[in-house]
């Protein structure tokens, strides 16, 4: 049994604009100890899907209307309100995208690090202080017990990351879900942070689900990583078929608009053209069509379902076999 | 904290002297004089020897600058002078009806937080319920009711509810008693009107909690607060409440200095003798010393107010505090 199973979820939202299908119809597992990175554009629902699994999606306008997600066998969306408290921050902790706003500016660092350990854990104040210092130490921060006292604008950006990351695994969760992590950092403090991320859930044995639009995170640090285009995972596959043999255009796409060391110092970037397709006027078609340039007449009346090219390698296009390889020749 | 308490201290100086200064020349540009007003008010005659006798014994001879300065001295001997009209000291004159404008306003500061954050936070937690909806209506009630017209509803309701219980009417005390003379025949006399007013200004600080509120609970910090599967009542209270404050105090700080000197008509309407009423009076009766001295008053508790505000707010939040 996988530690985590999403099938078929979707989390929609209801505007003035019409539904908006955030996510529809994602479906992917995280096994023990195992580092899975979704990576998308903005807007593909990459975000949405983390916080559907501890529902933390705001109604309204916002509303998980199907599938299903089992933690440890228990499916975390038929749980009442105090069973899924129960599950937050202690078997699943979260990081999130923000450190600036992600942490109250007016509690102090050690009030906020101790809050799901006297919430979960039924420690006293002694205890959890102890706790709190030890989880300081862990995620490298230095004076710890001066930290306590301090609040959220006395520290910089990574290091309120780091306490993030040490809110996270206060109480030994089993899973944790990185929301975009790095994305508001320094280039140079992003490396340190996923460091010590990859780091910590190797050495705790913490899974973790890291939701990112860098595809250098994910060739680093990611075991599986699941491609998400308009509100659906288009491939998924282990970090090494993603990056030299991706089967479906648009991650081809997306690794041909990053520069990477192993290709000739004068290729070209190419941007992905085009803009991400509304979600609330989907079609039945493949949503990436209008962007792509193998698109086929089929691409336009029947969606592609996720299809086996590889083993544990899937890719939701009708034309998978007929991809160009990734590394070109320079121009 | 006690370097930003200190420095804010200091800075209320400069504002109190800006508005002295203001209030002093101002007045002094009001056509009218407290002379032509006393002896000529019953439309008789009066002698010009009369009239600048009567500027002597008021000092309204001297130059100008010089009856400032005199006026400012006397702040700091807490000496108000004498009010131009009756004769009386000032500060004698003020003294009973401070108090009393003073304790309503306080009482009524009193009831209108009591009501408004509890409903304040009830409505924006469930926003867009029934719950939500009455909240609102009761609010908005709040704003469009005239507090004086409240006053004489409030008025006729005890009158008609007694009559019709107790077999004979009952009306709130006329006379004012301190309320560390008499409680009982002093709370029975203020509470009307500072339910009046408390409704009012309830009101005011129930729509400002429920917006502030709404606002906060969309912060991601209110979403970690929920991804750490803290319950309910900790993420509204330690999380978003502690944040969403900020704004409200501010408008109950103003709204306690207004009560201080602007209450006129609900005054009126509760025959109490408070500041308002006497700085209407004196303003029309040209009485410079006791109108300068009444509006000072009311500036000194705004200042006063805005300071309280100020600390209540470094005291929230601490990035203000080590700034």
């Amino acid at each position: 049994m996988a530690l985590l199973e999403v099938e078929e979820l979707q989390t929609h939202f209801f505007t003035s604009a019409g539904i908006v299908r955030a996510v529809d119809g994602v479906s992917y597992t995280v096994e023990e100890g195992e580092t899975v990175a979704v990576v998308g554009e903005s807007g593909c629902g990459k975000s949405v899907s983390a916080l559907s699994i501890l529902r933390l999606i705001p109604w309204p306008p916002g509303r998980i209307v199907g599938g299903s997600i089992r933690f440890m066998g228990r499916d975390l969306l038929g749980l009442s309100d105090a069973e899924i408290r129960q599950v937050r921050g202690r078997d699943i902790g979260m990081v999130f995208q923000e450190p600036m706003t992600s942490l109250n500016p007016v509690l102090t660092i050690g009030r906020q690090l101790t809050e799901p350990l006297e919430a979960h854990l039924d420690k006293n104040d002694q205890q959890a202080r102890e706790r709190a210092l030890e989880l300081l130490r862990l995620v490298g921060i230095s004076d710890p017990q001066r930290r306590l006292g301090q609040y959220p604008h006395h520290l910089s950006g990574g290091m309120r990351q780091r306490v993030m990351i040490a809110m996270a695994l206060a109480c030994e969760p089993k899973l944790i879900i990185a929301d975009e992590p790095t994305t508001a950092l320094d280039v140079t403090i992003q490396a340190q942070i996923l460091e010590l991320m990859k780091d910590l859930t190797q050495r705790l044995g913490v899974a973790l689900v890291i939701i990112t639009h860098n595809l250098g995170v994910v060739a680093r640090y990611a075991d599986r990583v699941n491609v998400m285009y308009a509100g659906r995972i288009i491939e998924t596959g282990s970090a090494r078929d993603i990056y030299h043999d991706p089967r479906h255009p648009y991650t081809l796409a997306l690794l041909r608009s990053v520069p990477r060391l192993d290709q000739p110092r004068r290729a070209r970037l190419d941007p992905v053209e085009g803009q991400p397709p509304d979600l609330t006027r989907l079609d039945g078609g493949c949503p990436f069509r209008p962007r792509c340039r193998y698109a086929i007449q089929r691409c336009a009346t029947d969606y592609p379902p996720l299809m086996e090219t590889g083993p544990g390698h899937r890719s939701a296009c009708w034309r998978k076999d007929d991809l160009e390889p990734p590394l070109r020749k320079a121009s | 904290m006690w370097q930003y308490t200190f420095k804010r201290l200091l800075l209320t100086i400069p504002t109190l002297f800006g508005a002295a200064l203001l209030v002093f020349f101002l007045l002094r540009l009001i056509p009218g004089d407290i002379c032509m007003v006393r002896l000529g008010g019953t439309g008789a005659l009066v002698d010009p020897a009369q009239i600048e006798q009567c500027r002597v014994e008021l000092g309204l001879d001297k130059p100008v600058i010089l009856q400032f300065f005199a006026w400012i001295g006397g702040f700091f001997v807490f000496d108000l002078g004498t009010s131009m009209w009756t004769g009386r000291p000032i500060s004698e004159e003020i003294g009973l009806r401070f108090a009393l404008s003073l304790q309503i306003a306080v009482m009524a500061t009193i009831i209108s937080i009591l009501i408004a954050i509890p409903l304040g936070t009830i409505s924006a937690v469930k926003q867009d319920t029934w719950i939500d909806y009455v909240v609102r209506v009761i609010s908005i009630g709040g704003i469009a009711i005239p507090s004086f017209w409240l006053g004489i509803v409030i008025i006729l309701g005890l009158l008609i509810v007694t009559q019709n219980w107790f077999g004979e009417p009952w009306m709130p005390p006329i006379n004012y008693r301190p309320i560390w003379e008499d409680p009982a025949h002093n709370l029975a006399q203020t509470i009307w009107p500072a339910l009046a007013i408390g409704y009012r200004y309830a009101a005011v600080a129930t729509r400002m909690t429920r917006s502030t509120l709404l606002e906060v609970l969309r912060e991601d910090y209110v979403r970690t607060a929920r991804a750490k599967g803290l319950v309910e009542h900790l993420i509204i209270n330690r999380h978003a409440l502690r944040n969403a404050l900020l704004p409200v105090i501010t408008i109950i700080g103003i709204e306690f200095a207004f009560l201080m000197g602007g209450l006129v008509v609900t005054e009126q309407v509760f025959n109490l003798n408070g500041i308002g009423k006497l700085l209407v009076q004196s303003v029309s009766q040209n009485d410079y010393t006791m109108t300068q001295a009444l509006v000072m008053l009311v500036v000194i508790v705004f200042v006063l107010s805005n300071f309280v505000v100020d600390l209540a707010y470094a005291w929230l939040d601490p990035r203000i505090r080590y700034r």
